[in-house]
């Protein structure tokens, strides 16, 4: 590949003024430049679509398929007992994962390309640049999570139609699934926290999924009622309550919304602590 | 204007910068020398506040960086280490960068029109050829139209169009009233394109002034030599008092240092009976080969930026040679190297 080289150099034009736009919106342009301009949010953001989408549709409709099967009886009881948490569950329990690995993205590619370098160097104030991206992030996340999480609850309910029927006007499930889109989002910021922290993608990624899918098991094999109260408060199991229509009875210590605002705190927490080492460590 | 004032950086128990101070003037361009591993880029990562000090300061007309507001409309960087999403195109790149600082759309096409990167704008860097991706930082560079530039490197790997393109910027940059400190451990690139030198080993300044005076300082002091008995005359020339080492110090990527004298031993094959003689003088050296009837093909006196260098930084290298054990190694011997005569 070349290119036509100037022999001489041109006057560097002058600069023209300051546009008219604020700092902070300047810098929210600037960090929804760079999530569009990547073909890995794109590609993460394709494969959550397809992924939470078609595993919706399959689980569904082979729980349908199979309904009074054998050994069938404790899963059909609950969906019966929680149709939107089904729903819900088949398709985004594993869709999560590509906004573990999204979030942590955001901020990690930065760091292995070296544009970090550039960013901080434009923002030298990190913690503005951190805040603009997360805004960015969340703004983009909700969106995307909201229609994913309609669009499941849509195609799931349709097919468990003949079966159990669900609507959006039953109780608690409007709720549920704003809620599932809620969820993501604020877990799509908990991974760029993660990222944050660790600066390394294979090693954010790790954590990140290992706090999401391994600590739940973990706490579980603590003994008596330890794992369930434990249980109850981790980042994951806080969070998909809002999620669920008519959380399980068993073992349940938070309601919905304070599942919810418990993992809001973890991520809150995590950021913090994220935006202080971005601000005090050599980029 | 760039200040540093008595910076010190460790990485680790590893000294980067020790005890650093000095300033960059506008309207010319200043060279940033040093060896691999001097502490170049380290001190610049320093002034743009992507690393911190462990002591001392470093401000930008009279400011920290993280204090400038809007800071690519005053410092333009290009930094050696790459600062460019291989997937994202030259034109987001710029764009988000622009972006950040307020500056309009269009800026970003007359710095690609500028560099000469418009026709392969929406292409991704990642495939771009080491002089392109160049361009761009140096597009990303002048960006905000800065007044104070730090160039890391700049011609490090380019092909002669490219180092003469990126000279000619300068120089032109440093005309218009510009700061601009360029780094680099090319010698002789230096000798062309700096008009004051700021010369630092080992973290430490060795000597700051203008590119002429550090090329007189050095002139006569070291004389080529070529011969076919150049082992003979080696021998004559330690008894007389000089130092011969076998090789061509000034040429690019030779790797014979002072101090090194293979005198007596056999020419290395690419510079057959070459000598690089220090201490003596060329008249000295020809006087000794006549009475010792050596035949002499080259006899030629040095005065270039590269041998001046050598000088310069030899105390740094030869010191990180021995090892150091209990010395301590704050205290610099700069003052020696200066007069060019304790040694």
């Amino acid at each position: 590949m070349t290119t036509e080289s100037p022999a001489a150099p041109a006057r560097v034009p002058a600069v023209p003024a300051a546009g008219s736009h604020t700092l902070a919106g300047n810098l929210l342009s600037a960090e929804w430049t760079k999530v569009r301009s990547v073909r890995s949010t794109v590609w993460t953001l394709t494969l959550f679509v397809v992924l939470t989408l078609g595993l919706t549709a399959l689980f569904t409709w082979l729980t349908v398929s199979n309904w009074n099967g054998a050994h069938a009886a404790d899963r059909d009881a609950r969906v019966v007992l929680d149709p939107v948490g089904f729903i819900l569950g088949s398709g985004l329990g594993l869709g999560q994962l590509t906004i573990c690995v999204l979030g942590v993205l955001v901020i990690t590619t930065e760091y292995s390309t070296g544009v970090i370098r550039a960013s901080l160097l434009a923002v030298p104030r990190r913690i503005e640049m951190l805040a603009a991206k997360v805004v960015v992030f969340a703004a983009l996340m909700i969106v995307v999570a909201e229609i994913i999480a309609f669009g499941s609850f849509f195609i799931g309910a349709a097919l468990l139609h003949s079966r159990v029927p669900v609507s959006l006007g039953d109780r608690n499930v409007t709720r549920a699934v704003v809620g599932a889109g809620l969820y993501l989002t604020v877990l799509g910021l908990f991974s760029l926290a993660i990222g944050t922290l660790i600066r390394h993608t294979a090693g954010a990624i790790t954590t990140a999924i290992g706090v999401v899918f391994v600590l739940p098991i973990l706490a579980g094999l603590l003994p008596g009622s330890w794992g369930a109260h434990v249980n109850g408060y981790l980042p994951e199991q806080a969070g998909t309550l809002i999620g669920q229509q008519h959380p399980p009875p068993d073992g349940n210590v938070l309601s919905a919304w304070q599942g919810f605002g418990v993992f809001c705190l973890w991520t809150v927490v995590l950021l913090g602590i994220a935006a202080y080492l971005l601000q005090r460590r050599d980029a | 204007m760039i200040e540093v004032r008595d910076v010190t950086k460790r990485y680790g128990d590893k000294m980067a910068v020790d005890h650093l101070s000095f300033s960059v003037e506008p309207g010319r361009v200043t060279g940033f020398l040093g060896p691999n591993g001097a502490g170049k880029s380290t001190t610049m990562r320093l002034v743009l506040g992507l690393d911190y000090p462990n002591a001392g300061s470093a401000t930008i007309n009279g400011k920290p960086y993280h204090e400038l507001s809007r800071p690519l409309r005053t410092v333009g960087a290009l930094l050696e280490a790459k600062s460019v999403h291989g997937g994202r195109s030259a034109r987001n790149h710029l764009l988000f960068l622009a972006q950040t600082q307020g500056l309009p759309r269009r800026r970003v096409d007359e710095m690609l029109a500028l560099v000469g990167l418009l026709e392969v704008a929406d292409k991704r860097a990642g495939g771009f050829s080491l002089g392109m991706s160049q361009r761009l930082g140096i597009a990303a560079a002048l960006l905000g139209d800065p007044e104070v530039l730090l160039l890391d490197e700049p011609v490090n790997g380019l092909d002669p169009e490219g180092v003469l393109w990126i000279r000619n910027l300068m120089k032109h940059l440093a005309v218009e009233g510009r700061t601009i400190l360029v780094s680099s451990h090319l010698m002789n690139e230096m000798a062309v394109t700096a008009d004051h030198l700021i010369v630092i080993g080992r973290g430490r300044l060795i000597t700051e002034s203008s590119t002429e005076d550090v090329i007189a300082r050095s002139a006569d002091k070291s004389v080529r030599v070529r011969s076919p008995e150049a082992a003979r005359l080696a021998k004559l020339i330690e008894a007389a008092g000089g130092t011969a080492a076998a090789g061509d110090k000034a040429a690019p990527g030779g790797t014979v240092t002072p101090g090194a004298a293979a005198a007596g031993g056999p020419a290395p094959a690419n510079g057959a009976g070459l000598l690089t003689v220090t201490g003596l003088d060329a008249a000295r050296i020809g006087e000794l080969a006549a009475s010792a009837q050596i035949v002499l093909h080259e006899l030629t006196p040095l005065a270039s930026l590269e041998e001046a260098f050598m000088e310069l930084t030899s105390g740094s290298l030869e010191f990180g040679r021995r090892e150091p054990g209990p010395v301590d190694v704050r205290k610099p011997d700069p003052v020696d190297v200066r007069d060019g005569s304790a040694r």
